[in-house]
């Protein structure tokens, strides 16, 4: 068997959640390539062949594949593909993005967010927003596959010393453009990736008391999340929300302040180790899958909680 | 222009579905069902379309169960032109579904397809973009804003670290997020007028389209339930228990 594995990449940088999906690709088992598609991606090529159990790592370097539009990157990787048992992406929005269209190119179906390896063709995936595990087996001759990051501890990033090799594909396809993006600026660990991470709901009240989040958040080196209800409020901008719709964490803490618990947000997160909850409803749904529990004001637990740390 | 929205009928969101004993999948005997929230907001997006002289005629299809109707007809009431229904009762893949849209695509000549970005029943985020794959046509997923603008469309998508923008040859493939819009209830005027408007009823068969999967499901679980927290009584009683209980700070 040989697998082939997606790199996930801003150009500059490897993406964290690439080590996770090599890790699925470990428990698979057989021969693991990494595809990096993009442009200027000399530095994550080299990234990639450092990571441990890759044996090769293939650059398709292409001012059409820079921002990874479906339209361009979906062929490359279909036609790549033919020639591999398994073509695995991580769940990321940019995975979510190309993978099904290389999936339908390719007439198979895709198996989406794996979140356990069970052999080389059946897999546990989470439906009904994480209330049901589905077992599903593939009998596709190319079993395509996105990896959800929390189910899968990250491979070494070092240890490995695969050859790179270049590759070409078919140039732009015309049919999209990119044209422009705005990214949240944080200094705070990355969200999906964070060991703790700190949550404010619709009960933080507006946005500038999310100051208070950031204060502990800072202290315990944690990244900030939150529910939809505060993104829907304007809080926070969207790229913060934890739930079904929005980022999966699994981090070892995860104190969810202010929130009252729905499946969707619940879909987000409870695979953390311990979670903490702080909300002055007694009856909140939260409380049913916290570890630890503070029924309180939460204007005054968190600063309290933010000086005993 | 004429715009085809895909509409698909899942278990209400509300709901708290539980799996059956056998392990077979989940119980869904007498539980309320909807039209899918991301399909809403595909619909919504439609209409406001309509409304601002951009689109002419809004197209409802939905793939399932001869109940699908229901959700059609909500469609209708929102502001839907007319409806089909593509019936099978077989549980359908994404690809699945994509083949039998690609179809009513190739006969309606849609120039734009509006599809929620997931369904909620089955988490899979796949058939728009397996849409835009076998139609060959652009894709902008996880809109949160939508701007037809000539012969091209502007799509601002919700992406890991914020937003991208990017322009889309039409004919094109759009998947909705949660905040592209709020959408509507239907009236009640509304919702009598709509049982009047056309809805045709095809098969897949019919279209030409085989529904053969290549994922079966072989079980459904449970998740593993969490064991029951504590109710701590101060944040000194909480910082203890995370240093030297749990031992996560």
């Amino acid at each position: 068997m040989a697998i082939l594995v997606i790199a996930e990449h801003n150009n500059g940088a490897l993406g964290a959640a690439t080590l996770n999906t090599v890790a699925a690709a470990q428990k698979i088992g057989g021969d693991i390539a990494v595809l990096v598609a993009g442009q200027n991606v000399g530095g994550v090529a080299e990234a990639a062949a450092k990571i441990a159990g890759v044996s090769k790592v293939l650059v398709a370097d292409n001012a059409a594949y820079a921002h990874q539009l479906p339209e361009n990157v979906a062929p490359l990787i279909a036609e790549l593909g033919k020639g591999y048992s398994h073509v695995l992406a991580p769940a990321t929005t940019n995975g979510k993005n190309f993978l099904p269209r290389v999936a339908a190119l390719l007439d198979v179906d895709q198996i989406s967010e794996i979140i356990d390896v069970v052999s080389a063709d059946t897999f546990k995936r989470p439906i009904y927003a994480g209330n049901a595990i589905a077992t599903v087996q593939s009998s596709a001759a190319v079993k395509v596959i996105t990896v959800r990051g929390t189910g899968f501890d990250a491979a070494a990033a070092e240890g490995g010393s695969a050859a790179v090799e270049a590759v070409s594909g078919p140039a732009d396809a015309g049919k999209s453009a990119f044209v422009g993006e705005e990214l949240a600026k944080s200094d705070r660990p990355e969200l999906t990736a964070a060991k703790i991470v700190v949550s404010g709901g619709r009960g933080m009240g507006n946005g500038d008391n999310f100051s208070i989040l950031y204060a502990l958040a800072d202290k315990l080196g944690a990244a900030v999340g939150a529910s939809r209800a505060a993104v829907d409020a304007g809080f926070v901008p969207n790229d913060m929300q934890v739930g079904q719709t929005g980022k999966i964490v699994a981090p070892q803490l995860y104190i969810a302040v202010g929130i009252s618990g729905a499946i969707q947000h619940l879909a987000g997160m409870k695979d953390s180790k311990v979670i903490v909850a702080i909300n002055k409803d007694e009856e909140a749904p939260i409380f049913q899958v916290a570890d630890y529990g503070l029924v309180a004001d939460l204007f005054e637990a968190v600063p309290e909680l933010e000086k005993a740390v | 222009m004429k715009v085809l929205v895909a509409v698909k009928r899942v278990v209400d969101y509300n709901v708290k579905v539980r799996v059956k004993a056998d392990n077979s999948g989940v119980d869904l005997a007498n539980v309320k069902m909807s039209m899918n929230p991301f399909c809403e907001i595909a619909v919504e997006e439609a209409v406001r379309l309509k409304e601002k002289g951009v689109a002419t005629e809004i197209v409802a299809v939905s793939v399932g169960p001869n109940a699908a109707q229901e959700q059609l007809r909500t469609a209708l009431a929102l502001g839907a032109d007319r409806a089909i229904l593509v019936e099978s009762n077989d549980e359908l893949s994404s690809l699945a579904i994509a083949k039998a849209l690609k179809a009513i695509v190739d006969k309606e000549q849609p120039q734009l397809v509006i599809l929620g970005k997931q369904a909620i029943d089955s988490d899979n985020n796949q058939t728009g973009q397996m849409l835009a794959a076998l139609t060959g046509y652009a894709q902008g997923t996880f809109a949160s804003k939508v701007e037809v603008a000539g012969d091209k469309v502007n799509v601002t998508r919700e992406i890991d670290g914020g937003l991208q923008t990017v322009a889309l040859n039409l004919p094109a493939i759009v998947t909705t997020d949660l905040r592209l819009n709020e959408p509507r209830y239907a009236s009640l005027p509304n919702i009598m007028k709509a049982k009047k408007k056309p809805l045709d009823v095809v098969t897949p068969d019919a279209l030409g389209v085989s529904t053969a999967s290549t994922v079966k499901t072989v079980k459904v679980e449970a998740p593993a339930a969490r064991s029951a927290g504590v109710k701590v009584k101060s944040v000194a009683e909480l910082v203890e228990k995370l240093k030297n209980e749990a031992k996560v700070i």
